[in-house]
């Protein structure tokens, strides 16, 4: 009994500092998407490349596709921006982009200088189209399967580890599963 | 030059009037911008986390003081206000998340730390007043 009192608040102690050491490798940022599991939100913007082709999320049905959240004023998108050129060259998934808060012309001008990965890219000055997406920062990216259903959301920049842990396996669960 | 300045300036006062709308002038009734007060201070603005999205400047706060706002107006009660919200962006907006499994702990855990505190509190004093005089004063010399 004695030394239970003793032992009671350090096994207390011990078990809190568990847990702030754990909350030291934890991303604040990351809030979990409760779009997993449901179907992509639809939306219909302009190209940012050109404004008479609209861009539907109903262009991303029938393979499985990468919709990338990124705009010029972004520093993790241009982080990320070498690897979605090698991802577009590697043709492993069709990558489509929504300019987020962003100005045409600088939009344009960041595709013309960095390379252009994307096969589709939204414009979306205003937020409306990323608001239903439940954008909060960028670059976000969606992997959404052939039907349509948001399988996985990754928030902060791209890389080959990412992709690797995260987005391969899934896509590979895609291909082999039930058309 | 002069004229670009004007309408760049213009431009940008065009676009605050639009974000900085003074709430007052917007609703139509006193107890629509009571609702609205109270919503955007009870959602949390998910980029800058520790602020509601009343208090907040963050464009993505702006936009959804301004969703809320056109909500209201549209007719739409507070639980649809918020479950827009929360099929955006999970149970995180919500300053006070709901009540299912995922939060029984959150929501339990004052109880918890009453009752520790109580069983504590009972069995201290039980044994002290149980103690005998001899028991006490070697305590306190410990201590």
């Amino acid at each position: 009994m004695k030394t239970l009192k003793y032992l009671l608040p350090a096994l207390a102690f011990m078990v809190l500092a568990g847990f702030f050491y754990r909350g030291l490798f934890l991303d604040p940022r990351l809030v979990p998407s409760p779009l997993i599991g449901k179907p992509a939100p639809a939306f219909e913007l302009q190209d940012v490349r050109d404004a008479s082709v609209t861009f539907a999320a109903t262009d991303m049905l029938g393979k499985p596709a990468v919709l990338n959240v990124w705009a010029t004023w972004c520093a993790g998108c241009r982080q990320e921006h070498p690897f979605l050129m090698q991802l577009a060259r590697s043709g492993e998934v069709a990558l489509y982009g929504m300019n987020y808060r962003d100005e045409r012309a600088k939009a344009m001008d960041w595709l013309a200088k960095l390379g252009d990965p994307y096969v589709k890219v939204g414009y979306d000055p205003e937020g409306t189209g990323s608001l239903d997406w439940g954008v909060y920062g960028s670059p976000e990216t969606f992997l959404l399967a052939p039907d349509g259903t948001v399988v996985y959301k990754h928030l902060g920049p791209l890389n080959p580890q990412v992709w690797q842990a995260e987005f391969r396996p899934r896509i590979a669960a895609m291909a082999g599963g039930p058309k | 030059m002069a004229a670009a300045l004007l309408a760049f300036a213009t431009g940008t006062l065009a676009r605050d009037n639009i974000l900085a709308m003074n709430p007052e002038e917007t609703f139509e009734t006193p107890k629509q911008l009571k609702r609205y007060e109270k919503l955007i201070h009870d959602l949390r603005c998910v980029v800058c986390q520790n602020q509601s999205v009343a208090e907040s400047n963050v464009e993505l706060a702006r936009d959804l003081r301004r969703v809320v706002r056109d909500m209201i107006l549209e007719g739409k009660t507070d639980a649809e206000i918020k479950q827009f919200m929360t099929d955006r962006f999970g149970d995180f907006v919500l300053y006070n998340p709901p009540l299912k499994p995922e939060t029984y702990l959150l929501w339990g855990a004052p109880v918890i730390l009453l009752l520790i505190g109580a069983i504590v509190m009972v069995t201290v004093v039980g044994r002290r007043s149980g103690e005998s005089a001899d028991d006490a004063e070697r305590m306190g010399e410990n201590s």
